[in-house]
């Protein structure tokens, strides 16, 4: 039985029980404990219909999960209440589960974890696990999510940039644990392009994909960081590539720029490019242009000068560089690299030290200490 | 989400400002410290911020190899010079904002004269993996 196909099927369960009138948090339990059982039982015997047999298992695990006198009655009246059976798909709902799970009242990390578990259908272990946390801690974590939305109408559709945030951020959350998080952003992000015709949410799933693309490529076997310059672009999976630049085109010529089709484009020029030195980096300046004036990010103007320091020497992007904040994350990488390229090897390796003793992660801070000793060497 | 290494220190750390040590409060005031500490602990599993925490021994060994075919070498405790780590917590918190305003909380445990210690606490954060999209 696959899996992931089965998990596709939540979101629209979900949203069913709620619309007959089950509160959010106690529907999504339901749900859960039918997909568990679904897990157990269909490898011996598969449903003709699975979402129809998910409905009815999730809505009478939820009946019995009230049963209070007050909530007997309550039962009594949702029973009456209950449609018939047919149809019970409907994008508008799935994409209102998105909607709650992104919610701007949960913080980021809440938004995470309910939209793995809400939409994504995984279970509380495997989400811990992920997140290299007790399972307790992330049952806390859901739980307090599903009361903060509690009371928000399930009618109201929200924002799609804050749906699209919460998906961007369970995609750099990367690869460890057992759950490949970066492959489940991509599968929700499909979903929503489904569910949501947008030039934005198109730009989210090209760069997913163009990035996923290079995955194999940016490690070597003992798990370093591999930089782009010198990764085996022969790894680089072309079919994914392939697809993300043609969702790209399509969103492009809609005319609606954003911030996600603007990296989507050049992570497109990089995937284009035979080798490193023959990348269109005045194109990719270009693009760095757009993105700077749509979002006034100071992450994308540094991103912007490795570029023109590519398109025009180090020098130039060492220019590139003036009146951003040295306190930026990988501005001290950056400014090594621009030096390096300058010609100045000996402020570089200084600089890559530096850098090293600043980097946030492990891959990260090797790479660099090893920039320094090849300089020193 | 991002995790931080809280950690307390015998000593090594500055002085607290509440500087009495733990055998001279009274048993009650001990009590009322654990008690602190545990419920402290179990406010943020039920944030959802909790990942973990241990107390450690005073008492330690320095060890190293010592060549081939010979047994480690080992030394110390070194009480009186070294810096000894009491204990830690493992935190997973939205932001370094939040890392600090805990740290801040766990250093107004209650000690002598039942009032808040204000002990220094180190806090370390993690190294993590690297973010997907880097480029």
């Amino acid at each position: 039985m696959d899996e992931t196909l089965v998990r596709t099927l939540i979101p629209a369960v979900l949203t069913v029980l709620v619309r007959r009138g089950a509160d959010f948090a106690a529907a999504e339990d339901a749900v859960q404990e039918a997909l568990a059982e679904a897990l157990r039982t269909w490898p011996g015997q598969p449903p003709r219909d699975p979402k129809g047999w998910l409905v009815t298992v999730a809505w009478r695990r939820f009946l019995d999960a009230t049963r209070s006198e007050t909530s007997r009655r309550r039962r009594e009246e949702l029973l009456d209440a209950e449609p018939g059976p047919g149809a019970v798909s409907s994008t508008d709902d799935t994409l209102r589960l998105y909607f709650l799970c992104a919610h701007p009242s949960l913080s980021p990390s809440s938004a995470v974890a309910l939209t793995l578990r809400a939409v994504g259908g995984l279970t509380t272990r495997q989400i811990a696990q992920a997140h290299l946390v007790p399972e307790a801690t992330m049952a806390q974590r859901i739980s307090r999510a599903k009361r903060t939305v509690a009371g928000v109408r399930f009618t109201e559709p929200g924002d799609v940039a804050t749906v699209l945030h919460v998906l961007y951020l369970v995609f750099n959350e990367g690869y460890s644990g057992d759950v490949d998080l970066a492959a489940e952003a991509i599968r929700l992000t499909r979903e929503l392009a489904r569910a949501v015709d947008h030039p934005e949410v198109a730009g989210l799933l090209a760069l997913e994909l163009l990035h996923h693309a290079r995955r194999a490529a940016r490690t070597d076997a003992h798990g370093a960081l591999v930089p782009l310059a010198e990764q085996d672009r022969s790894r680089w999976d072309t079919a994914l590539v392939t697809e993300g630049v043609a969702i790209l085109q399509g969103a492009l010529a809609r005319d609606r720029l954003g911030p996600f089709q603007a990296q989507a484009a050049i992570a497109a020029l990089h995937a284009d490019a035979p080798s490193a030195a023959e990348t269109d980096w005045v194109q990719v300046v270009e693009w760095y242009d757009e993105l700077v004036e749509l979002t006034g990010s100071p992450v994308a103007r540094l991103n912007r000068a490795v570029a023109v320091g590519e398109a025009d020497g180090g020098p130039a992007g060492l220019a590139a560089l003036a009146g951003l904040d040295p306190g930026l994350p990988r501005y001290v990488a950056v400014c090594a690299h621009l030096h390096e390229k300058a010609g100045d090897l000996a402020t570089a390796a200084a600089l890559y030290a530096e850098a090293a003793r600043r980097a946030t992660s492990t891959a990260e801070r090797d790479h660099l200490v090893k920039q320094a000793a090849r300089l020193n060497g | 989400m991002a995790k931080y290494l809280l950690l307390k220190h015998y000593r090594g750390a500055p002085a607290p400002v509440n500087d009495v040590p733990m055998d001279r409060w009274t048993p009650e005031e001990v009590d009322a410290h654990m008690a602190y500490m545990r419920d402290f602990a179990a406010r943020l599993e039920g944030t959802g911020e909790f990942v973990d925490g241990q107390a450690l021994s005073p008492e330690g060994t320095f060890v190293r190899y010592d060549g081939e075919g010979r047994p480690p070498v080992t030394d110390g405790p070194f009480a009186e010079t070294k810096d000894l780590v009491a204990g830690w917590m493992v935190i997973d918190v939205d932001s370094y904002e939040r890392a600090v305003e805990l740290a801040g909380e766990l250093s107004a445990a209650p000690g002598a004269g039942g009032r808040p210690i204000h002990e220094w606490l180190e806090l370390r954060p993690f190294l993590t993996e690297p973010p997907t999209v880097t480029e």
